[in-house]
C-alpha cells in the first residue's frame, strides 16, 4: 500500500459524502471509503454504550438466514436492515398452507432457520421432534408480559416455551361491492350462494384445507374445525358443487382481486387491510356463521442450519419499532403492547385490524385435530382434483 | 487391462447413476405404495392394496392429463411442422442460424418467468381486455383448459421444432428435384418425399413432448388457477399438502406405469411405420 491511499483527501471526501447524499452509494460503502466506519467501530468498543445490542454482539452469524413464511406478510425494508445490521442476508420462502410447511419439515432438511407456524400446529411440531424450544436469553427483546395470552398461550407446549408470536388476524372474505351494487356480503352462506350465481367464475377459496373446508362447514353452521364424518361429506358435496363456478383455487389471491380478474375470496384480514386501503371498493368481512382467529408464531425448526442468524432475526423482528413497521406493511394486529402503543390512532381504531368484540365472538381457533385428520386431508385433496 | 474390465469401468459411472438416481428411489415408491398413511402424515410399512383400490378418486387428473397430453403434443406439432420445414428448406440459409437461436431465446428465461407472463397476456386485462376493444365480450382464458394448453404447446415447442429440423435437414434435395422431374406436384411430393422421410424426427419430437407433458406440473398450476388439475399437481398434492405418502406412491407408480404402456404402443406403431418403408426407422 502507498502512503497516498492511507487517507483519504478532503476533496474526495466532499465527493464521497455527496454521493452518499445523492444515493448513489450505500451507507456501509461511504464508511468504509471515508474511515469513519472503522473510526466509528474503534469508538463504540470504547465506549460499552455504542456497543451493538447482544443479539448482533454474538459476532459472526453467517451470511445468510432462511425464513419460510406466508404471502405479503413483512416489510421488506426491516430484512434489509437486518443485512446491513448484521451481514446476513434474508431469503424468503412463501407458503401457501400449513399442511405445506409441515410436509416439507417432515421430509426432512427443509433448510429454513425460521418458520412461521400458526397457532394450532404447534403442538403437532412439538409431538413429532420438529421443533426447536426457545431460548429466552437470545430473545432479548422478547417480554412475555406485553403479549396478550390470547394469541400467545399456544407458543408453549407442556410448559416449554416453543414459539414467539408475531401477529394475530382473522380468517373472513373479501369483496368487490362495485360489482354488487355496493353492498358487502355478510355470511358463508352468502358467500357460497352467490359464487355459483351472479359471482360465477369470479370467486376464489384457498388452497388450505382448513380455511376452504372450515368455511364450507360453516355454511351449513357447524364448527369451522369439524371432523365429524357426516359434516364433512356436507361440506365436500358444497365444495364439488361450486367448483366448476370458481375462478382459482389459491393461497395467493391478492393479484387477481387487484387487477378485477375475481370479485370475492376467502382473506385473511391483513390482506383485508391491505386491498382495502388500496381499494376502498373491496370490503373485508367477517362470516356472520363464524370462521377463524388465529395466531402466527416464529419458531425455529430442529434441523436449522444457522441457529444464530435464527434467533437474531427473530430478535430484531421482535423489537417494537421493527414490529410497528411490518404491522404497517402487512396490516395484521400485534398482540405486543408495546409495537400497539407506537401504532398510529387510526390503525389502533381500524375495523378491519380490531373487528367489534360481538364480531369476534363467533370466531374460532383452529383446531391441532384438524391438521392432522387424514379425512380433512383428502378431502381437501379430492376437491382440487375432482 | 482387457477389453471386457474397460468396458465395464467405462459404464460404472452411468451404471451407478441408474442404480442410486432411478432403481432404488423407484423401489422405494414401490414399497411406500404398498404402506398406509401415518396418523400425522407420512407412511408406515405395511402390505395393503387399500391405495390401488382408492385410484378411482384420481379419475379427473388421469383424465386431464391423458387429454391435454396428446392434444397438446398434436398442437405443438402441427404447428411446429411448418416452422421446422421453412427453417430447414425454404428460408436463406445465412438467415437460418439467426432464426434457429431465436428459437432457442425464450429458453433462456425460467418457465417460471415466462408463465407469470401469460398470466398476464390471458388474465383480464390482456387478450380479453384486447378481444372487448374489437366487440368480442365476456371472453374468459385465465385458469381453464385452454390456458393451460396455450402455456404447453409454448413451453413445449422449441422440443418438436429442432428433432424434425433435423430430419428435414438432412434430407437429401435431389430426392424432391427427382420428384419434380418425374412429374410430381409439389403437394404430392411432400406426401411421399418429405413426409416419411421426416417421420424420424416427428417420432422423436412427440415423444420428447409427451413424456415430458404426463408429468408436467408447473403449466397448470400456474395457468390453471389450482383447477385444471394434472396427475403432477394430484401428485404434488398428496406428498405436499395431505402427506398421504402412501397413496402418493401408489398414484405415481400407476403414472409410470400408464407411460411405459402408451409409449410402448406408440413405438410399435412408428416401428410398423417404419417397417413398411424399409428406409425408415425410429432407433
Amino acid at each position: 500500500m502507498t502512503k497516498d491511499s492511507d487517507y483519504i483527501s478532503k476533496r474526495k471526501f466532499m465527493e464521497e459524502l455527496g454521493r452518499y447524499r445523492k444515493g448513489s452509494i450505500t451507507r456501509r460503502h461511504f464508511l468504509n471509503v471515508t474511515g469513519l466506519g472503522a473510526a466509528t467501530a474503534v469508538m463504540g468498543a470504547a465506549m460499552p454504550g455504542l456497543r451493538p445490542s447482544p443479539a448482533f454482539a454474538g459476532g459472526n452469524i453467517g451470511d445468510r438466514v432462511v425464513i419460510a413464511t406466508w404471502p405479503n406478510y413483512h416489510d421488506p425494508s426491516n430484512f434489509e436492515a437486518f443485512t446491513e445490521a448484521t451481514g446476513a442476508h434474508v431469503q424468503v420462502n412463501v407458503f401457501g398452507s400449513n399442511e405445506e410447511m409441515l410436509a416439507k419439515l417432515q421430509a426432512g432438511a427443509s433448510g429454513w432457520d425460521v418458520y412461521v407456524p400458526t397457532n394450532y400446529t404447534i403442538s403437532t411440531y412439538v409431538d413429532e421432534g420438529l421443533i426447536e424450544p426457545l431460548d429466552t436469553s437470545k430473545l432479548s427483546n422478547y417480554d412475555a408480559s406485553a403479549f396478550d395470552a390470547r394469541y400467545a398461550e399456544a407458543g408453549s407446549v407442556d410448559g416449554t416455551l416453543y414459539a414467539v408470536p408475531k401477529n394475530w388476524g382473522s380468517t373472513g372474505m373479501a369483496v368487490n361491492t362495485a360489482h354488487n351494487g355496493g353492498k358487502p356480503i355478510s355470511s358463508w352462506k352468502e358467500f357460497f350462494d352467490i359464487s355459483r350465481d351472479k359471482f360465477s367464475g369470479r370467486a376464489m377459496v384457498h388452497d388450505y384445507q382448513l380455511t376452504t373446508i372450515g368455511s364450507a362447514l360453516n355454511y351449513f353452521g357447524y364448527s369451522f374445525n369439524s371432523v365429524d364424518e357426516a359434516e364433512l361429506a356436507d361440506a365436500e358435496k358444497l365444495l364439488i358443487d361450486v367448483k366448476p363456478h370458481l375462478f382459482a383455487i389459491t393461497s395467493d389471491y391478492q393479484p387477481s382481486m387487484r387487477n378485477g380478474d375475481a370479485w370475492l375470496t376467502i382473506c385473511w384480514s391483513g390482506d383485508g387491510k391491505q386491498l382495502n386501503t388500496d381499494m376502498p371498493e373491496i370490503h373485508y368481512v367477517l362470516g356472520a356463521e363464524g370462521g377463524e382467529i388465529w395466531s402466527d408464531y416464529y419458531a425455529i425448526p430442529k434441523n436449522a442450519p444457522h441457529k444464530d442468524a435464527a434467533y437474531a432475526l427473530i430478535n430484531f423482528l421482535m423489537d417494537p419499532t421493527v414490529n410497528t413497521k411490518e404491522v404497517l406493511a402487512h396490516g395484521y394486529p400485534t398482540a405486543d403492547a408495546r409495537t400497539f402503543a407506537l401504532l398510529p390512532d387510526d390503525l389502533k381504531n381500524d375495523p378491519i385490524l380490531f373487528p367489534a368484540q360481538e364480531l369476534l365472538s363467533p370466531l374460532e381457533f383452529g383446531a391441532a385435530a384438524t391438521l392432522t385428520d387424514p379425512n380433512r386431508a383428502e378431502l381437501m385433496a379430492r376437491f382440487k382434483s375432482a | 487391462m482387457t477389453q471386457r474390465t474397460r468396458n465395464w469401468l467405462l459404464l460404472a459411472p452411468a451404471g451407478t447413476w441408474f442404480l442410486v438416481m432411478l432403481i432404488i428411489p423407484l423401489s422405494v415408491v414401490l414399497i411406500f405404495s404398498f404402506g398406509e398413511r401415518a396418523p400425522a402424515g407420512g407412511v408406515v410399512p405395511a402390505f395393503t392394496f387399500e391405495q390401488y383400490a382408492n385410484l378411482p378418486a384420481r379419475w379427473t387428473a388421469f383424465k386431464n392429463t391423458m387429454t391435454l397430453a396428446p392434444i397438446g403434443t398434436l398442437s405443438a406439432l402441427l404447428i411446429a411442422y411448418p416452422l421446422a420445414y421453412f427453417l430447414a428448406v425454404k428460408v436463406d440459409p445465412k438467415w437460418r442460424t439467426i432464426l434457429l437461436v431465436l428459437v432457442i431465446v425464450p429458453f433462456w428465461t425460467s418457465i417460471l418467468i415466462r408463465s407469470y407472463a401469460w398470466i398476464f397476456l390471458l388474465g383480464g386485462r390482456g387478450i380479453p381486455a384486447l378481444l372487448e376493444w374489437f366487440g368480442i365480450e365476456g371472453v374468459r382464458l385465465i385458469n381453464t383448459p385452454f390456458a393451460v394448453l396455450i402455456g404447453i404447446i409454448y413451453g413445449y415447442l422449441p422440443l418438436m421444432v429442432f428433432p424434425i429440423y433435423v430430419s428435414l435437414d438432412k434430407l437429401d434435395k435431389r430426392l424432391l428435384e427427382a420428384s419434380s422431374d418425374l412429374g410430381a406436384k409439389p403437394w404430392r411430393t411432400f406426401l411421399q418425399i418429405t413426409l416419411p422421410l421426416s417421420i424420424p424426427g416427428i417420432a422423436t419430437g412427440c415423444m420428447l413432448v409427451f413424456i415430458l407433458l404426463m408429468g408436467e406440473y408447473l403449466i397448470p398450476a400456474m395457468l390453471g388457477g389450482g383447477k385444471v388439475f394434472f396427475v403432477g399437481n394430484a401428485l404434488v398434492d398428496l406428498f405436499l399438502q395431505s402427506r398421504n405418502w402412501a397413496y402418493g406412491s401408489a398414484v405415481a407408480v400407476t403414472l409410470v406405469v400408464v407411460m411405459l404402456i402408451t409409449v410402448t404402443i406408440y413405438m410399435r406403431l412408428i416401428n410398423r411405420l417404419g417397417a413398411n418403408r424399409d428406409d425408415v426407422s425410429i432407433m
